[in-house]
């Protein structure tokens, strides 16, 4: 199925060689990383993870998200999200390559990165995350291939597929869980120190990560006319508020513990992340702000059936709602772990312009991922006739 | 076609053949060179002193202001070529700061004046379940068997978890080069000094104290900052433990730490 990257558009063609010039100025400032360490960062000693790690992070949960078309269509013979599934899959795959990178990126010793298999070490979380990872990596590959094949030559795929996919399904909820147990484990950084965390992280999950895909699906729907059908993304609409609802609900249940409790150190993170410190506002207050309103507008909007399902609302929401799941997930989430400090004071932190260059180029690399990933299958929708109608 | 088939099947055939013939070799190995030492394994020297855990007892009512830490600070940079970075992406081994940071659960709201206005000293606790070890993925960071944590600087890769792991901000990570921040040759030559990208940390003077002396802090100290071993019931910091009051920093997350101070 290969061939089919070899006749696209010429439109197709230039998008691929933006993305490879893009990866490539941005390779730059990694290069430069490589030679004079993560001093290029806006990490400090005090703050010691910052926007790789955040985005790693983020990335897990867009990757798992797959399972909210994959546990429907194979759990429960949901047939209509049959067409979208591969586009799940294979945005699963480009996002867990951009997770590794953000790993790789974030090493301050990246040629050494073997020895976390070298000298494997149970006890760590890190190790867990490697492996789960490795694996969903392989899975998404091996079923979105098995199953496109079978598509395009019009049989039934393999019977031995199913238990994959089955385990594809518990795997999804295994790599973002072990994700949040890489900070929920650790003593002393309230911010993180909870056990809601991993349902935290699952709701958001599976509320940002179709959201991404239904986004991504427009596009593609305006640029190619490939149609997901209606149906489908009116239920895959419905699976997102509700993700959406409980993901605000738990972000209230820490709200009550810790302000309820006023236990100091389960309070401070927060506040910091809202009003700052010594009555100034950190930079992040304002985005932790922007996010609340964010995520109640975007409900506002997806709840009452009438406005999601208005084909021109749908869309801005969405943006609205991946918007502050990013800086929930992808920002406030590392700065509330480390601020404050381990001696209650403040160490601000800002990613630097060549941070973001480092991740904008990781960026670009998942996209290319799921730009070949994305033409094949949907050349194959459209030879078989499964694209639109 | 034949060809190449029968030129790939040579190479393969030749490759395993390699292979397991190297797999043999080793496999033998063990008995004959391998007979020295354990892999990983060390012995002690003669002049090396050993405890069941190491542990410090720190008399901050012998010190001041942070000024009167400096020796203490300084003997630590010095033995162990630890870089002064003047920023936030600094390296620090043992330095002071206050009592509020550096006892944030804020036992006594009205402590005496004098016990406020004090700094203390800050550096590895040794925890006896330390959360750094806990975390690392390459066991980079470990416990020696008398309760020193250490690092192979050799083996970490930087990921930093160490870090987001350990509550008191012990853990430094050379965003920059320290070379570049060090005169030339570095104040030790017998220690390694370290790269770009590695996580570093106090050692309890693990060289030193294999060497038969004291940490460098404590020798710089004048007896204000006691060393011993905390299994030995007759020990200099049983006593003192025994003899004062003394605190641990954030001991309710059940680190154990092995520094403690005289209040």
């Amino acid at each position: 199925m290969l061939e089919k990257l070899l006749s696209a558009s010429r439109a197709y063609y230039v998008w691929l060689g933006f993305l490879l010039c893009l990866i490539a100025g941005c390779g730059l400032a990694y290069w430069q990383q490589l030679r004079t360490g993560l001093s290029i960062t806006g990490m400090s000693r005090d703050v010691s993870w910052g926007l790789y790690i955040s985005q790693f992070t983020y990335f897990v949960g867009v990757a798992a998200s797959a399972v909210m078309l994959v546990l429907p269509a194979y759990f429960h013979h949901y047939k209509k999200f049959k067409r979208m599934i591969i586009l799940g899959e294979f945005m699963a795959v480009a996002a867990v390559v951009m997770c590794a990178l953000f790993i790789v990126v974030d090493l301050g010793q990246p040629q050494r990165m073997l020895n976390v298999m070298l000298h494997p070490s149970p006890n760590s979380v890190m190790f867990y995350d490697m492996l789960v990872l490795i694996g969903y990596l392989a899975l998404n590959i091996v079923i979105g291939w098995v199953t496109l094949e079978a598509e395009r030559l019009g049989v039934e795929p393999p019977k031995w597929i199913k238990p994959l996919i089955y385990l594809s399904i518990l795997w999804a909820f295994s790599i973002h869980t072990v994700t949040a147990f890489l900070y929920a484990g650790i003593p002393g950084r309230h911010y993180w120190l909870t056990a809601i965390m991993a349902a935290r992280f699952l709701s958001s999950a599976f509320c940002s990560g179709p959201a991404i895909l239904l986004l991504l699906v427009f596009l593609v729907r305006r640029l190619t006319g490939f149609e997901p059908g209606k149906d489908a993304v009116r239920t895959l609409a419905t699976i997102i508020v509700y993700a959406m609802c409980v993901n605000v609900f738990f972000y209230a249940l820490e709200l009550f513990t810790a302000f309820y409790s006023q236990i100091p150190g389960h309070a401070e993170p927060i506040v910091f992340l809202f009003a700052g410190h010594d009555g100034h506002l950190a930079w992040v207050s304002y985005w932790m702000w922007a996010a609340a309103v964010m995520a109640f507008i975007s409900l506002a909007l997806l709840i009452p059936p009438s406005s999601r399902d208005n084909p021109a609302l749908l869309p801005f929401a969405l943006v609205l709602l991946v918007a502050a799941t990013w800086i929930d997930k992808g920002l406030g989430l590392l700065v509330g772990g480390f601020t404050p400090n381990m001696y209650e004071t403040v160490t601000p932190y800002m990613p630097t312009a060549r941070e973001i260059i480092v991740a904008l180029g990781v960026y670009a690399i998942g996209a290319l991922v799921l730009s070949l990933l994305w033409k094949i299958a949907l050349d194959v929708k459209r030879e078989v006739g499964n694209f639109s109608g | 076609m034949n060809k190449s088939r029968r030129s790939f099947l040579k190479v393969a055939g030749l490759s395993v053949f390699a292979l397991t013939g190297g797999l043999a070799a080793r496999a033998a190995m063990p008995g004959a060179a391998g007979a020295g030492i354990a892999p990983g394994g060390y012995a002690k020297g003669e002049k090396a002193l050993r405890a069941g855990r190491w542990a410090m007892v720190i008399d901050t009512r012998k010190f001041a202001g942070p000024e009167d830490y400096e020796p203490l600070a300084e003997a630590c940079r010095a033995a162990h070529n630890v870089p002064r970075i003047p920023d936030a992406q600094n390296v620090k081994w043992f330095w002071a700061d206050s009592y509020e940071h550096c006892f944030p659960d804020d036992m006594n709201a009205y402590p005496d004046d004098k016990t406020r206005a004090r700094a203390y000293p800050l550096l590895c606790n040794h925890c006896a379940n330390p959360p750094c070890v806990r975390v690392c993925p390459t066991q980079a960071t470990y416990k020696t068997e008398d309760g020193i944590v250490a690092m192979d600087y050799h083996r970490c890769i930087g990921c930093r978890f160490c870090m987001a792991g350990c509550p008191y901000g012990a853990r430094s990570f050379n965003f920059k080069d320290p070379r570049k921040f060090l005169p030339s040759p570095p104040p030790n030559p017998d220690f390694p000094t370290r790269m770009i990208g590695v996580v570093e940390k106090c050692t309890f003077c693990a060289e030193r104290l294999a060497a038969g002396k004291m940490p460098a802090c404590v020798e710089a100290s004048d007896g204000r900052v006691l060393f011993g071993d905390l299994e030995d019931a007759g020990s200099n910091v049983r006593r003192a433990l025994a003899a004062d009051f003394s605190i641990r920093r954030k001991p309710s997350l059940g680190t154990q730490p092995g520094v403690y101070y005289l209040i």
